[in-house]
């Protein structure tokens, strides 16, 4: 449930002072609901109004910070269950590992695949967020080794071992980094517990199929003072997958509706347990790594380890994470008007497409790997692809012979010729009789755009 | 180490000092510190008194919901056909009430040889593609089909026109080839579908198939009858809007359908194309019939198949990978996706993803925690690669 500004607003000093920057208390307060603003920056409040606060804004799921300073990534900070409630908060960090049995040359390679990772979408560059380091070898030499070496990635990272003493000469190296303790079990939770508060860091408590004892075990963790915590209830595959399912499910539930304070923090999926004494071939081993990540990125978890690296393996899971954690709010848009590709000239021609972010980005990709050289005039459809404006009617002769005025188009080019998207035929005699425009109607999809400016033009 | 965790370890040895008194000496070391570290101290001594706290714990309570609706069952083959039952759901999840029935997948099989499939699907029939009969025999003995569904796609007028006659012929083809039940879906022509579709149910009376589809842009009415008329169930089909489901199903009812013969098709948006609005639209559809909305009480079912439209599934790009695989993922995902938020029924076109589809499905019947759960408590030592 979201707090509302007014339950804000009394609790803060309420003198507008304009110290956090807002002209009055009132207006940092509908900020704060709306999560836009950072509490901090009301400096005259006291330390008390500042805990009844920070309790009050505190999203059902505790945010939990991994890494420091640029080398950094927040998981956790849902509100609801469903994302068309509000919104879902902080993307799902996915996290590739590597361990230290790894020849060194095998080790840099993945490192260097894993950094390099990255795929583009409707203009997000969308790539993987920390490397969780295994304590394979069980030696400590060998973990610390590296350990010592990731110190350099640009990513932070999960220290995995459920062994304190091995967790505490790796967090001799990196333990001012704020990396995640992976793991407090029942059989080393006070150590670990331990060493996450001396090193200040986060703690995964792996409690495998057991939720009644993760309660216990986050209780008692929280009795220590610990207040950053990542549930593993472990992700069983396979026969499995479904009491993995429920118990993702059961966690979110008792946070968010039930306020269970053993349960408020993010969740963590480890899908390269799919890998785990499977003896099948490695692409079907890639796609169920893939289909179990699908899983739990639909219910509920903030981090999930994987152990593949194929491009083809990730792209979905990258696509599928971006689409969940758009805001539902929002239109997914970009600025209508007239854009420019390569060396435009008067005798350039111009393209229309639509403002939906999909399909401007798509556009745009074709035409710059193209290397076309051309004017795109790009119509407010307030964030509908091509077909989506044209059955609801954004998409028509008069808004384009509007956006043809304003955008002077006109006075660029020497020509009155425009080419629309194959599927906008239906409006093609309707922009020509609105605009006095001569209109082509162009290929279904941009990518043969260039091609078709090429040979048509 | 840094100077912040010195200093914790500073404090890590000094157990034996009283917080308070400790606090105090701490006063005049606090001047000379840095804010920063200042900071990090004083929480540590906070976190020093918080573990003192004792706090309060209530006992683990699965969190099992109330919900005063419940979805329709309906079931598709009869006759000739071995039945398989939709929906049913009392609950959202298996660990609040067991749950009826596994999703179910059918099999897209096509009228005509469709040189337009992508070539990943194409390679697995290519030899059966030519006779609707023999395609349809692939799917359910190779690929363990449940269901299949025979797309008309022929009757388009801008594809070969094919009259209702044909298309009827082409029904009893695949009623005699294979026993399990049929969706029939027609070509998209809102004109023609209605006629084909009736002449399809007379052809296949009495065997309870889906009828494929009925919307706000045709003769509902039609496909509606031709459903009553021959014992058939209607594929209710609105895109991506709650209401104008409703308003569907609403007319599908004054026809004189039940709850038990509809099946409603929200719209599936593949995954990157949208399939957040499907998520959405599911989630809120489902969560509408549990709460006891009859007009929305009805299975789901997805065309997943959109899946193949999206670029990444078929455009060939180096970096991107071989296509062989990303087809396969990209539908797995999103019929996966649909199943995590409620659709019952699955339209689908590759083997591979037909099959986790199912597994992962077949799990969903089974009770919470009565599976031989594997221990993964060593992981970390115990994972290769
Ligand atoms: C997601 C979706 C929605 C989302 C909207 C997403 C959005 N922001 O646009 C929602 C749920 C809101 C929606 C609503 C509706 N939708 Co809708 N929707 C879709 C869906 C599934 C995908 C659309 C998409 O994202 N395409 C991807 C983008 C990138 O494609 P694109 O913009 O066309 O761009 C491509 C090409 O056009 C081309 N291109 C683009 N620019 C240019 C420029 C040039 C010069 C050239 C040559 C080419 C080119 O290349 C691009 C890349 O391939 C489609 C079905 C489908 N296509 O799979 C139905 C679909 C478009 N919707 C449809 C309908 C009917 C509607 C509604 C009217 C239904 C309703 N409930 O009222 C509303 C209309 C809303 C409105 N406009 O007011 C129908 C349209 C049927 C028709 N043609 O009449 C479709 C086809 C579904 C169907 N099969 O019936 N929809
Ligand atoms: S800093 Fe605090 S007291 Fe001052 S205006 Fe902002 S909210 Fe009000």
């Amino acid at each position: 449930m979201k707090v509302t500004a007014m339950d804000i607003y009394k609790l803060l000093p309420k003198t507008n002072c304009g110290d956090c920057g807002e002209a009055s208390c009132m207006a940092f307060a509908t900020k704060l609901s709306e999560k836009e603003t950072d509490l901090k920056l009301c400096t005259p409040l006291d330390p008390e109004g500042m805990e009844k606060l920070e309790k009050k804004l505190a999203p059902a799921v505790r945010e939990v910070t991994i890494g420091k300073g640029d080398k950094q990534v927040i998981i956790g900070g849902d509100e609801v269950l469903y994302r068309y409630e509000l919104t879902y908060y902080n993307p799902t960090a996915l996290v590739i590992d590597v361990h230290d049995e790894l020849e060194e040359s095998e080790l840099e390679e993945r490192i260097n695949i894993i950094e390099n990772t990255e795929f583009e979408r409707t203009g997000e560059l969308l790539t993987l967020d920390a490397i969780a380091v295994r304590n394979k070898s069980g030696d400590s030499q060998k973990f610390i080794k590296t350990v010592s070496r990731l110190k350099n990635s640009i990513y932070p990272l999960i220290l995995c071992t459920l062994d304190p003493d091995n967790m505490k000469a790796a967090l001799e190296v990196v333990g001012d980094e704020r990396p995640l303790i992976y793991a407090a079990t029942e059989n080393n939770l006070e150590e670990m517990g331990q060493l996450a508060q001396d090193y200040q860091c986060p703690v995964a408590l792996f409690v495998p199929g057991d939720l009644e004892k993760m309660k216990q075990l986050s209780h008692s963790l929280r009795s220590q003072g610990i207040k950053d915590i990542v549930l593993d209830p472990g992700t069983f595959v396979g026969d499995g997958i479904g009491d993995t399912l429920d118990n993702f499910v059961m966690i979110r539930r008792l946070a968010v509706e039930e306020k269970d304070e053993d349960f408020r923090f993010p969740i963590m999926g480890i899908p390269a347990l799919m890998r785990l004494g499977s003896k099948e071939d490695p692409v079907t081993k890639s796609i169920k790594e893939a289909t179990v990540a699908a899983t739990m990125l639909n219910k509920y978890a903030d981090i999930l380890v994987f152990n593949g690296t194929d491009i083809w393996e990730l792209i979905p899971v990258l696509t599928l994470r971006q689409g969940l954690f758009t805001d539902p709010r929002k239109p997914q848009a970009v600025d209508a008007g007239l854009y420019e590709f390569g060396e435009v000239t008067e005798d350039s021609p111009v393209l229309l497409t639509t403002n939906f972010a999909l399909t401007y980005y798509t556009v745009e990709g074709d035409l710059k790997s193209g290397k076309a050289n051309t004017y795109l005039l790009v119509l407010d459809t307030e964030g509908r692809a091509v077909d989506v404006s044209l059955a609801g009617g954004q998409l028509n002769g008069k808004s384009v012979a509007d956006l043809i005025k304003e955008t002077d188009i006109e006075n660029k080019v020497n020509h009155k010729k425009m080419v629309i998207p194959g599927l906008a035929a239906p409006v093609s005699g309707e922009i020509e009789d609105d605009s006095g425009w001569e209109v082509a109607v162009g290929p279904r999809d941009s990518s043969a755009v260039p091609d078709y400016l090429l040979e048509k033009l | 180490m840094d100077k912040m965790t010195q200093l914790l370890k500073l404090l890590e040895n000094t157990k034996s000092i009283e917080i308070n008194d400790f606090r105090m000496d701490f006063d005049e070391l606090e001047l000379q510190l840095m804010p920063a570290v200042q900071q990090v101290v004083q929480q540590a001594v906070q976190t020093r008194k918080a573990a003192s706290e004792v706090l309060p714990m209530e006992d683990f309570k699965p969190p099992i919901q109330e919900y005063p609706g419940k979805v329709a069952e309906v079931q598709l083959g009869k006759g000739s056909r071995k039945p398989v039952y939709l929906g049913g759901q009392q609950a959202l999840y298996r660990f609040e009430e067991a749950q009826p029935n596994a999703p179910v997948v059918t099999f897209d099989v096509f009228d005509i040889p469709m040189p337009g499939l992508p070539r990943p699907i194409r390679e697995h029939f290519s030899d059966v593609m030519d006779h609707p009969g023999e395609w349809a025999k692939k799917a359910v003995k190779e690929f363990g089909a449940n269901m299949v569904t025979i797309h008309l796609i022929g009757t388009g007028p801008k594809v070969m026109d094919k009259t209702p006659r044909e298309a009827a012929n082409d029904i009893e083809e695949v009623l005699q080839a294979v026993d399990v039940p049929l969706v029939i879906g027609a070509s998209g022509d809102p004109v023609k579908d209605p006629l084909v579709l009736e002449k399809a149910a007379e052809a296949a009376q009495g065997e309870r198939c889906l009828l494929a589809s009925a919307n706000l842009d045709l003769d509902y009415q039609k496909v509606a009858q031709a459903a009553v008329n021959n014992d058939h169930a209607v594929l209710s089909w609105s895109i991506t809007d709650v209401n104008m489901q409703k308003t569907l199903n609403r007319y599908l009812l004054k026809e004189g359908l039940t709850q038990n013969d509809i099946v409603m098709d929200p719209t599936t948006c593949a995954l990157g194309y949208g399939i957040e609005f499907s998520i959405d639209i599911m989630t809120r559809t489902r969560l509408a019939a549990l709460k006891g909305d009859k007009d929305l009480q009805m299975p789901m079912s997805s065309g997943t198949t959109n899946a193949w439209g999206s670029r990444e599934a078929w455009m060939k790009k180096e970096e991107w990978g071989p296509t062989d695989y990303r087809g396969p993922i990209w539908e797995i995902f999103t019929g996966l996706t649909m199943m995590l938020n409620g659709v019952d029924i699955f339209m689908m076109l590759h083997p591979t993803s037909v099959k986790l589809l199912r597994e992962i499905g077949e799990t969903f019947v089974k009770d919470y925690m009565t599976t031989d759960l594997p221990d993964i408590s060593d992981w970390i030592t115990q994972l290769e690669g």
